[in-house]
């Protein structure tokens, strides 16, 4: 079927044909570009939203400490619940499944001194596992670890901001030194990276949660608590979180159902929505690039068509000369597949090519960042014209293959 | 070679009925060359199209080398057509965009005959045409009689067992003409090739060993030559 002489048949038929073949192959080759410049933009507002959720396991779970929204077993509302180290123990003996859980302190933003050096930065007590939990890469020294809690020893994991605003000039060095946070020396034990978006991220300290209890008197108060779910399912990710919910509103008497009585940030629920979100937009993407071919297709149909009118005499002469229905439907299906397919792979090429341009040139940014067609799309879409090829050329095909050599050969 | 007997054709255009072919019987024995005369719409070209099986007959019975022509599919009568069958026709019938070498090769094409080997057998039939140095023109820089000699050695290359040429001096003035039908003749006296030639002229059709005469759909005379 595909020999190389029906190839070269068709190669004469176009090249006596350029304009005619350049036109059609025009509207496949737009269709293509706009599909893939279509599905590279959708990438790109992905990959910019999913920066977004750096900074954090994506299966994290929050919960911190609020205020009485719902009247329960007769105490009114407007309460503020307070959590203590005991909430953290219970959630610790409820829950299974977890890989990592900490408490955490607030303390708000601080005045912190190095030397002669002064800065503001958010103080975090928290426990060794909040390092797992936020995702935070050690750059030098340690995080955390469980002698700093059980010893309350009055160490420091700095972040990179705190590092560079703190240690400036020939005093560089970090590790070691003490810094003072509330008129307390604390010696630094690690420099870290926070992968989140907001630069305070990146101006933390952590302390451990023990150390702060006893330092700054706050005994056994935590503000929050939070865990991983380690590779649970979302639903048993959702059992861990009710289990949680339920020891919390059981130990402090607040309704199960009351939303303000502990604000819950579930990481993983939001990535899932998101997720929905981008799936509705490539569809959407698809759909439309779709249509757009379809276009270009029905363009191709079109002047297939015309193209097998102006050449019914030639087909009439074939079929004369033995050519049988199936060699007129190959040759002129075999024209429309080499058209589209050459064509679309033009617009793929150009729509990759802008694509790569764009990512190189313009700066990412919030929401977008590396639009790109990856090798799926690119195998999808070259599937797709091969598709879209053989529909264009079927009915001009069957059109051909119907032509009867004594109409086609008989004198005006 | 040819056997045909009451052969009927009606053509139905909306509600009128043409009845062309009334019952014609015919026989060509291999190696014949006839001419077929007659008045304008009396039937020749619709004889010579179901002869060349790109028609159907409603009536009767075809035999063509021996093979029952009746009801074949069209995959089948390409078939049959490509090996047994050349044509020429009065308005040569050349692809315009193929040279006058691929026009020859064309038939080779759908016999499957490799690209390089159908070129040397086109360039063969040129030669014994005198066409050599004009193998690579397109039909529209040929002259008629080039033009014909090109669908003739078109018509041969398939190695057909019958040439059907449809008025193939009509468009040639007399010498061009004569040239032609010398090689017509040649081709039948050499190769054995049965041919069934239509025409108007009389002194065309005097060169055939018969000619018959068709009058309003039935063959009313048959004379030699
Ligand atoms: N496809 C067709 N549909 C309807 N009528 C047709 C068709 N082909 C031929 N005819 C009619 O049939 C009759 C015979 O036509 P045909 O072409 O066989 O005549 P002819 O003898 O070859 O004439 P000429 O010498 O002018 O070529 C004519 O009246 C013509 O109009
Ligand atoms: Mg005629």
């Amino acid at each position: 079927m595909f020999s190389l002489d029906r190839w070269q048949e068709i190669y004469l038929t176009i090249r006596k044909n350029k304009l005619r073949t350049f036109l059609t192959g025009f509207a496949v080759a737009w269709g293509i570009f706009m599909l893939i410049i279509l599905l590279g933009s959708g990438n790109g507002l992905e990959n910019g939203v999913k920066e977004q959720f750096k900074g954090g396991a994506m299966n994290g779970i929050w919960i911190s400490s609020g205020v009485t929204s719902v009247q329960y077993k007769g105490l009114k509302t407007g309460r503020e619940i307070k959590f203590t180290d005991q909430d953290y123990k219970l959630i610790k003996n409820s829950i299974k499944g977890y890989d990592h859980i900490s408490a955490r302190l607030f303390l708000g933003s601080v005045l912190v001194s190095y030397k002669n050096e002064y800065g503001t930065f958010f103080v975090s007590p928290s426990h060794p596992d909040y390092g797992y939990i936020k995702e935070v890469q050690i750059l030098q020294g340690r995080f955390l670890n469980q002698i700093d809690i059980r010893e309350c020893r009055k160490v420091a994991a700095i972040g990179e901001k705190v590092k560079s605003q703190l240690f400036k000039g020939r005093d560089t060095v970090a590790l070691e030194k003490y810094i003072n946070i509330k008129g307390v020396p604390f010696k630094i034990i690690g420099i870290f990276r926070d992968f989140g978006r907001d630069d305070n991220e990146q101006k933390r300290i952590y302390i451990p949660i023990t150390t702060a209890q006893k330092v700054f008197y706050t005994s056994n108060v935590i503000n929050q608590i939070s865990f991983t779910t380690g590779d649970a399912s979302p639903a048993e990710a959702d059992a861990m979180l009710r289990k949680a919910k339920l020891t919390l509103s059981r130990s402090h008497t607040f309704s199960p159902d009351d939303p303000r009585a502990i604000d819950i940030m579930n990481k993983s629920e939001d990535v899932k929505r998101f997720n929905a979100l981008f799936a509705g937009i490539r569809m959407f993407i698809w759909i439309i690039g779709i249509g757009t071919i379809i276009a270009g297709i029905v363009g191709v149909s079109n002047i297939m068509m015309i193209s097998v009118k102006e050449r019914t005499k030639e087909i009439g002469i074939r079929k004369a000369l033995g050519a049988t229905p199936g060699s007129i439907i190959g040759l002129v299906m075999q024209e429309a597949i080499l058209i589209t397919g050459f064509a679309g792979y033009v617009g793929l090429v150009l729509g990759v090519g802008l694509l790569e341009l764009i990512t190189k040139n313009i700066p990412p940014s919030d929401f977008f960042r590396n639009p790109e067609a990856n090798f799926a799309i690119a195998v999808g879409a070259t599937i797709l014209l091969i598709i879209a090829g053989a529909f264009a050329g079927f009915f001009p095909a069957i059109k051909a293959a119907a032509i009867r050599p004594i109409e086609a050969l008989r004198e005006e | 070679m040819i056997d045909i007997s009451n052969i009927h054709k009606t053509y139905i255009t909306g509600s009128n009925k043409l009845h062309v072919l009334k019952g014609i019987d015919l026989k060509v024995e291999a190696g014949e060359m006839i001419s077929v005369m007659g008045a304008s719409g009396s039937g020749k070209s619709t004889l010579l199209n179901i002869l060349g099986i790109l028609d159907n007959h409603d009536h009767g019975e075809y035999l063509l080398s021996g093979i029952r022509i009746e009801n074949l599919n069209e995959r089948k009568a390409a078939r049959l057509r490509n090996k047994y069958l050349g044509f020429v026709f009065q308005s040569f019938n050349l692809v315009s965009f193929k040279n006058a070498a691929e026009n020859v090769a064309l038939p080779l094409y759908y016999q499957n005959v490799k690209r390089k080997k159908r070129n040397a057998i086109a360039m063969e039939y040129l030669d014994r045409m005198g066409l050599k140095e004009w193998a690579h023109h397109l039909p529209n820089e040929l002259s008629g009689g080039q033009k014909q000699r090109v669908a003739i050695a078109r018509a041969l290359i398939g190695k057909p067992k019958v040439i059907l040429a449809d008025e193939p001096t009509g468009a040639l003035d007399s010498v061009t003409s004569q040239e032609v039908m010398d090689i017509l003749t040649d081709i039948n006296k050499n190769e054995n090739i049965t041919m069934l030639i239509v025409t108007h002229e009389l002194d065309i059709a005097k060169r055939t060993q018969k000619t018959i005469r068709i009058t309003d759909g039935l063959i009313t005379e048959i004379i030699k030559n």
